[in-house]
């Protein structure tokens, strides 16, 4: 079935970017590989939505778009700002919240 | 329905490898773009010689698509109508709908395709030598590249999201190159500026597909087998008489909108003389020939809509022709004031386009087309011509008045392709854009429409008028600034053109520009020669005047207005296998066919006369002649009743001021429009703040605080604060243990989080096994 295909990618896909997001100091990085774990959420809500034969998980995966592209929106700006504050963007200063 | 019976009229139409295989001419520079990016710094060539390549590449099969397209017409019979090659791929499905995308070529494909692709290949050959040592270089050429491979995918798209997806690639690559210099803030914000300005139009161009798809789908589907998206579908749907005439209006109008954008029309031209902040290259290939012809491409490709929704060849005239006879005049206007050459082209251009927005209103679909062929090759010239000098002869600086001057003894090759270049943009016999030009206005006299062929004259004495000023600035009177070898004050903040510090340093070139004025080098002049050899020649391939026997191009390019039987093959996807009975009978576009389709309107073409030539030549020779005579009193004897006449006499100064400030277009958005929007929004924000908000603010305040006191009294210091302090203590017990995890370090907590996740997902797969 060629469903397994999409599935098989779209795990490689969310590994790579859990990968990113845990390995990875920049922060433009990390947002990069959360955009690649969003698709490959996608990538399954499609291969799912092309075994049932129905048009719910193209729409799912439009909404999906939709909202990566607003959390990127919101993303960059906090980056671009914690630039302009430290002139740094590596994730591991960020540590103020230290318990 | 009889298809052997009528196909025994029919000839059939050859195809061939190269007609079949369209789409590999967008493909083959987007992958080149992608090769630039990831290894262009590598290579020897810093990535220059893949764009190179791929653009040489594609005009090889442009032209060998051309060829095959000439072969395939040659074969049909008189008026047979030529079916495109389409070819489409299921792009998406969803829910059932197939959403395709593919290559229709037809002539109007076929001919901008081989313009592209040739002009973007000597943009890249002439970028070479002008770039040379420019800190972006690699970047250059991959947008470039994009550039070629967005337009190419535009002019092969069988179907409007094509169509979208070329238009929105240029309008990336036009911000990408505008603004390729972006540590001077000029250049930036020219960038914004046509970005936001042609994004303005493109919301047009998504309402007009949508309006067309919802209306059309229907139709297309039932009839052709088609979707609502597909250009041909839309143009048969638009003449078959099946259409509500409000919504073609309607769409037809957002469409137009994105055209006006695109194609800097009035009132949205503004962004196109900012736009020369880019690189002369840049301005030569996008902002000239090829990207701002993508609006009149929309106009002509999706022409049945425009014809239908807009009642073209109606009495009285129709919003193209209104929208493209103002920008011819005011365009034109503007370019009598500005001192930087590239403004002056830029404005010609605008003027020129109007031109061909003023040829399709009035039904001169192949005038116009024929327009937009000759218009890329003097045009791109011209403003390779002006890179030229500044590259060599003006030390970087694009300023007629302060730099330039007695250039045509140091630089003959530029002086003598920049000559036969205005020439045929003045539309002097036998230059090529004679015989565009004056076909175009032509058409519209002979379509009924005398106001629009009288500004269409007077267009063409204010385009010779100014051109003469220009080329008299620049290449007669004395050599003045730069071109007289000095370099004055304003060495270190010279024009626009400058590459940045890094080159000039070890470099040849560094060492040129203090050279004093001189010839650019091969790679620029010999672009040069063929772009005007081009623009002398490319005229005689539709020269109405030597007969019916010249006018190649409207054999070739020219929809055939016939009536075609569609009759479907079985089978799900098949293709249309066109068979054709009676054709001529029911002229398209001016009643509804019985039987069968049609996919172009029947357009009028003008009987040429000398008569109506001479005119036009008189005109345009009054021009040129004029301004000659006013530039060499103003600008070299500097004659006492013409200096400064413009502060003398009121209206005079007033009329000068109008123009100098552009008619207060970008005041009336910048200052007007934008300032009305943002400035009442902000009062009425205010105000809501100050007196509603705040007013209940301040009462939930008040009656909060006296609440809170009471509730301090009693609840807070007896109740509350035994239980929290006793759970303090415990809390501060336990975040001792877990305090180590809250490292502050986000990695690690996500880290976790994945963690988590994954032991939730191994109980979920465990539960449900």
């Amino acid at each position: 079935m060629l469903v397994n295909q999409f599935l098989i990618l779209a795990a490689i896909l969310f590994s790579i970017g859990v990968y990113g997001v845990v390995a990875r100091r920049n922060a433009v990085l990390v947002l990069m590989s959360i955009e690649l774990i969003l698709n490959a959420v996608n990538l399954n809500l499609i291969a799912f939505a092309l075994r049932n034969g129905s048009a719910d998980g193209h729409t799912f995966a439009l909404y999906v778009i939709a909202v990566a592209a607003a959390e990127v929106g919101v993303g960059l700006g906090l980056v671009l700002l914690i630039y302009r504050n430290r002139r740094s963007i590596a994730l591991d200063d960020l540590s103020e919240m230290k318990g | 329905m009889n298809v052997l019976a009528a196909s025994e009229a029919l000839n059939p139409l050859p195809s061939g490898w190269f007609l079949e295989n369209s789409w590999l001419i967008p493909v083959v520079p987007a992958v080149a773009f992608a090769l630039i990016i990831f290894f262009g710094k590598r290579m020897p060539k810093k990535g220059s010689e893949i764009g190179l390549l791929s653009m040489l590449v594609s005009l090889g099969l442009s032209a060998g698509s051309a060829y095959q397209w000439i072969q395939r017409v040659g074969a049909a019979a008189g008026e047979q109508f030529v079916e495109p090659v389409v070819r489409t791929w299921n792009w998406w499905q969803i829910g059932g709908v197939n959403l395709t995308i593919g290559q229709s070529i037809d002539g109007l494909a076929v001919i901008i395709l081989v313009v592209v692709a040739f002009i973007s290949t000597l943009v890249q050959l002439y970028s070479l030598e002008y770039l040379r040592g420019d800190r972006r270089y690699t970047h250059f050429f991959a947008a470039l590249t994009l550039f070629s491979a967005g337009m190419l995918a535009m002019v092969i798209a069988e179907d409007t999201i094509l169509l979208i997806l070329g238009w929105e690639i240029m309008g990336l690559c036009s911000f990408m190159l505008i603004g390729h210099w972006w540590e001077e803030e000029a250049n930036s914000r020219a960038a914004l500026k046509a970005f936001f300005t042609v994004r303005t139009g493109d919301m047009g161009l998504l309402v007009g597909v949508a309006i067309l798809y919802f209306a059309s789908n229907e139709w297309t589907t039932e009839n052709l087998g088609v979707s609502g998206f597909s250009i041909r579908g839309i143009s048969a749907w638009a003449l078959s008489g099946d259409p509500n005439s409000t919504v073609i209006l309607v769409a037809s109008i957002a469409l137009f909108i994105a055209a006006i954008g695109k194609s800097g029309q009035f009132p949205l031209h503004t962004w196109l003389p900012d736009a020369m902040a880019g690189p002369t290259p840049v301005s030569s290939l996008l902002h000239s020939s090829t990207m701002v012809v993508a609006g009149v491409f929309l106009v002509a490709r999706l022409y049945p809509v425009f014809f239908e929704g807009l009642d073209i060849m109606g009495a009285g005239g129709n919003l193209i022709m209104i929208i493209g006879a103002i920008t011819i005049v005011i365009a034109a206007g503007l370019a009598f004031v500005q001192a930087d050459i590239k403004k002056v082209l830029a404005y010609s251009t605008v003027s020129q386009l109007g031109y061909m927005m003023l040829g399709l209103g009035a039904g001169a679909w192949l005038p116009a087309v024929f327009h937009i062929f000759t218009h890329a090759f003097f045009k791109a010239c011209l403003f390779l011509g002006a890179g030229s000098i500044s590259h060599s002869a003006s030390h970087h600086s694009f300023d007629m008045r302060k730099d330039m001057g007695g250039l045509r003894k140091v630089m003959p090759i530029t002086f003598t392709t920049w000559i036969i270049s205005t020439l045929a943009l003045c539309g002097v016999f036998p230059f090529s854009g004679f015989f565009s030009k004056d076909e175009i206005i032509d058409n519209v006299g002979n379509n009924g429409y005398t106001m629009f062929m009288v500004i269409g004259l007077i267009g063409a004495f204010m385009t010779a008028a100014y051109m003469t000023r220009a080329t008299y600035l620049t290449f007669f009177g004395e050599a003045r600034g730069a071109a007289a070898g000095h370099h004055g004050a304003d060495h270190g903040a010279h024009g626009h053109d400058d590459h940045g510090a890094n080159d000039h340093g070890e470099d040849e070139h560094g060492l040129d520009a203090h050279a004093g004025p001189h010839e650019s080098g091969p790679l620029i002049t010999i672009p040069l020669m063929i772009l005007a050899v081009l623009a002398l020649s490319s005229g005689l391939l539709n020269a109405t005047p030597f007969g019916t026997s010249w006018e190649r191009l409207k054999v070739w390019v020219e929809p055939r207005p016939s009536v075609v039987m569609e009759v479907r093959a079985s089978g799900p996807g098949a293709s249309l296998v066109a068979a054709e009975s009676g054709y001529a009978k029911t002229p398209c576009g001016t009643e509804t066919p019985k039987e069968g389709i049609c996919f172009a309107p029947k357009l009028e073409h003008a009987k040429f006369k000398w008569s109506k030539a001479a005119l036009s030549l008189a005109i345009v020779f009054a021009g040129i002649v004029i301004s000659w005579l006013l530039s060499v009193a103003l600008y070299t004897k500097k004659s006492a009743a013409l200096v400064g006449l413009t502060s003398r006499n009121r209206l005079l100064g007033a009329g000068y001021r109008f123009l100098v400030n552009k008619y207060y277009l970008d005041v009336l958005y910048e200052q007007v429009i934008v300032k009305a929007v943002v400035g009442p929004i902000a009062r009425a924000t205010n105000w809501f703040n100050q007196n509603v908000l705040d007013g209940v603010l301040h009462g939930v305040a008040r009656s909060t605080t006296s609440v809170g006191r009471w509730t301090y009294r009693n609840i807070d210091q007896r109740v509350v604060d035994g239980t929290v302090n006793a759970s303090g203590r415990v809390t501060k017990g336990a975040g001792g243990v877990v305090q180590p995890m809250q490292s502050g370090k986000v990695s690690q907590y996500g880290a976790l989080l994945f963690a988590a996740a994954a032991v939730a997902v191994l109980v979920l797969v465990i539960i449900n096994t």
